[in-house]
């Protein structure tokens, strides 16, 4: 096989981190644009959420003391949920849509770094959780009367730190795929539901019995839904809250990019880049 | 160069190896004369690959994967590359379809136009012809062949099919259970174990049969090399 290489046949590279996460981007935007269903799938769902939760409290603010001093509270936590769940499952199912394809080896063989790779997952999560979301948040307007962007500049501190909690766990889904094959693939669906009840979406800490606060104010979530309650019933934003959230969150992500950076070397340990999605 | 030998014999372990996806137990990867492991980001833009049994995303057109592996490989003249692969693998009419939709003929050269977009100097193929008809498989080896004297690539194809081999490789590593057992030109190969083609020799190799050992060849027995190889980056740092 030697012979000589035609001077001119070379291409012109450029070796970019920013063009590679583009074109894992691209790739997804491909995907998403031509899959009508697939988009309204994904608005659907947060919309109805939004619509029972709205109308059930329509019914409560005019018998409940505690949803008077705060009509929006079970909307907007509802939708904050939401953002939550959205950006969970937008970094996952992006990178469940590459073993499903059986694309991984082309990926990995290719100059991208799982870095990138990763970069390009928590843009998808964004854009994901923000088709999901934002017709629910518009439609609410017109529905209730209640707009979520009342809150503020808060909402976008609630958003940062809900989609970054999505991100940090999608990463732990996508590293337990990536390990145990698409047996795990339902991960995706339920491990942040697992999360809901110690997250304290719908009602105050207070609620939960002592023992289980503590498990509940370890998790990023809890404190931006304290800090949502605060905003709208207390009218104050508890930077408090928002800077255990970050912290928590910066937690999260430094493990789960551990956990999946470990799997990635376990699986070209285990040649699992070539084997799994078949 | 090809890699020729069994079912689970290490053919798509080795180009596993090669791209990085798998990495060595023991010992270093040397591709155009350095570590693939501590530069394999930085070598990886000079090599491609493709196999039947790793698939492009099945939603996407064939002019869309196209354009996503450009970017990926950071070419710069992104739309003259993709046109000219568009053309070169007669892909012109199914640019806006789907890869899902495809035939495997079809789906086979949209992964080859994947694996020419860098031009790569090092192609490893993994049964590039596996389940394609007898007349989509010749174009293919006869597309192979052109790209190999035009470009002066390196090809490092793993293949059940003696004829694809003989007609592609001028050198065959002939594995068994995860080692080299023999190396040489497909004709020297031929002669060291008196057959008429490769198909006898492969069949020789795989029933742990040694050259020269054939109640038929009347001769001594030669050398079996267990891993004696010409290292990968002789070959290919030199085109």
């Amino acid at each position: 096989m030697m012979s000589d290489r035609h001077p001119t046949a070379t291409p012109r590279f450029r070796d970019s981190t920013l063009s590679r996460i583009a074109a894992m981007v691209l790739r997804h935007f491909y995907v998403l644009r031509t899959s009508w269903p697939r988009l309204i799938e994904m608005a659907y769902w947060p919309t109805m959420q939004m619509i029972i939760w709205g109308f059930f409290s329509t019914f409560l603010y005019a018998h409940s003391s505690w949803l008077a001093n705060a009509f929006g509270v079970l909307i907007s936590a509802v939708m904050l949920w939401d953002v939550l769940f959205r950006s969970q499952l937008g970094f996952s199912l992006s990178f469940l849509e590459e073993l499903w394809s059986r694309n991984l080896a082309n990926l990995f063989c290719s100059p991208l770094r799982p870095i990138e790779h990763i970069a390009a997952l928590i843009v998808m999560a964004l854009v994901r959780a923000l088709i999901g979301v934002l017709p629910a948040m518009l439609l609410a307007i017109p529905f209730y009367g209640f707009s979520i962007f009342s809150m503020g500049l808060p909402l976008g501190a609630f958003f940062f730190n809900l989609m970054i909690m999505g991100c940090g766990l999608g990463l732990i889904v996508s590293a337990m795929i990536l390990r145990f094959g698409l047996a795990a693939e339902n991960l995706a669906w339920f491990l942040v539901f697992m999360l809901a009840p110690i997250s304290c979406v719908y009602y105050p800490v207070e609620i939960l019995p002592s023992w289980l606060r503590v498990i509940s104010w370890s998790l990023p979530s809890t404190y931006v839904f304290e800090g949502m309650r605060a905003v709208l019933f207390d009218h104050v934003f508890r930077w408090d809250y928002f800077g255990a959230s970050v912290g928590l969150n910066a937690l999260l992500m430094t493990v789960g990019l551990g956990i999946y950076l470990y799997a990635f070397a376990l699986a070209r340990k285990r040649g699992l880049l070539l084997q799994v999605g078949e | 160069m090809a890699l020729l030998g069994g079912n689970g014999a290490g053919k798509t372990t080795t180009i596993s190896m090669l791209l990085g996806l798998l990495q060595p137990s023991a010992g270093t990867i040397r591709l155009f004369g350095e570590d693939l492991a501590a530069r394999r980001h930085h070598l990886l833009p000079r090599m491609n690959f493709s196999s039947p049994y790793v698939e492009l995303p099945h939603r996407l057109t064939v002019r869309q994967n196209l354009e996503v592996f450009a970017r990926l490989y950071g070419l710069l003249d992104r739309a003259a590359r993709i046109k000219s692969v568009i053309e070169e693998l007669e892909l012109a009419a199914l640019t806006d379809r789907r890869v899902g939709t495809l035939s495997a003929g079809q789906k086979t050269r949209v992964a080859l136009a994947k694996a020419m977009l860098n031009l790569p100097e090092l192609l490893l193929l993994d049964e590039p012809t596996a389940s394609l008809d007898p007349d989509t498989a010749d174009w293919v080896r006869a597309y192979l062949e052109r790209y190999q004297a035009r470009h002066g690539a390196a090809i490092l194809l793993a293949s059940h099919n003696m004829g694809e081999v003989e007609r592609l490789a001028d050198h065959v590593l002939m594995m068994r259970q995860g080692r080299i057992v023999d190396a040489g030109a497909p004709q020297d190969l031929i002669e060291r174990y008196s057959r008429q083609n490769l198909e006898e020799v492969f069949l020789d190799i795989a029933r742990d049969r040694r050259a020269g050992t054939h109640p038929s060849a009347g001769h001594g027995e030669t050398d079996v090399l267990t891993g004696g190889v010409p290292p990968l980056d002789r070959d290919i740092g030199s085109t």
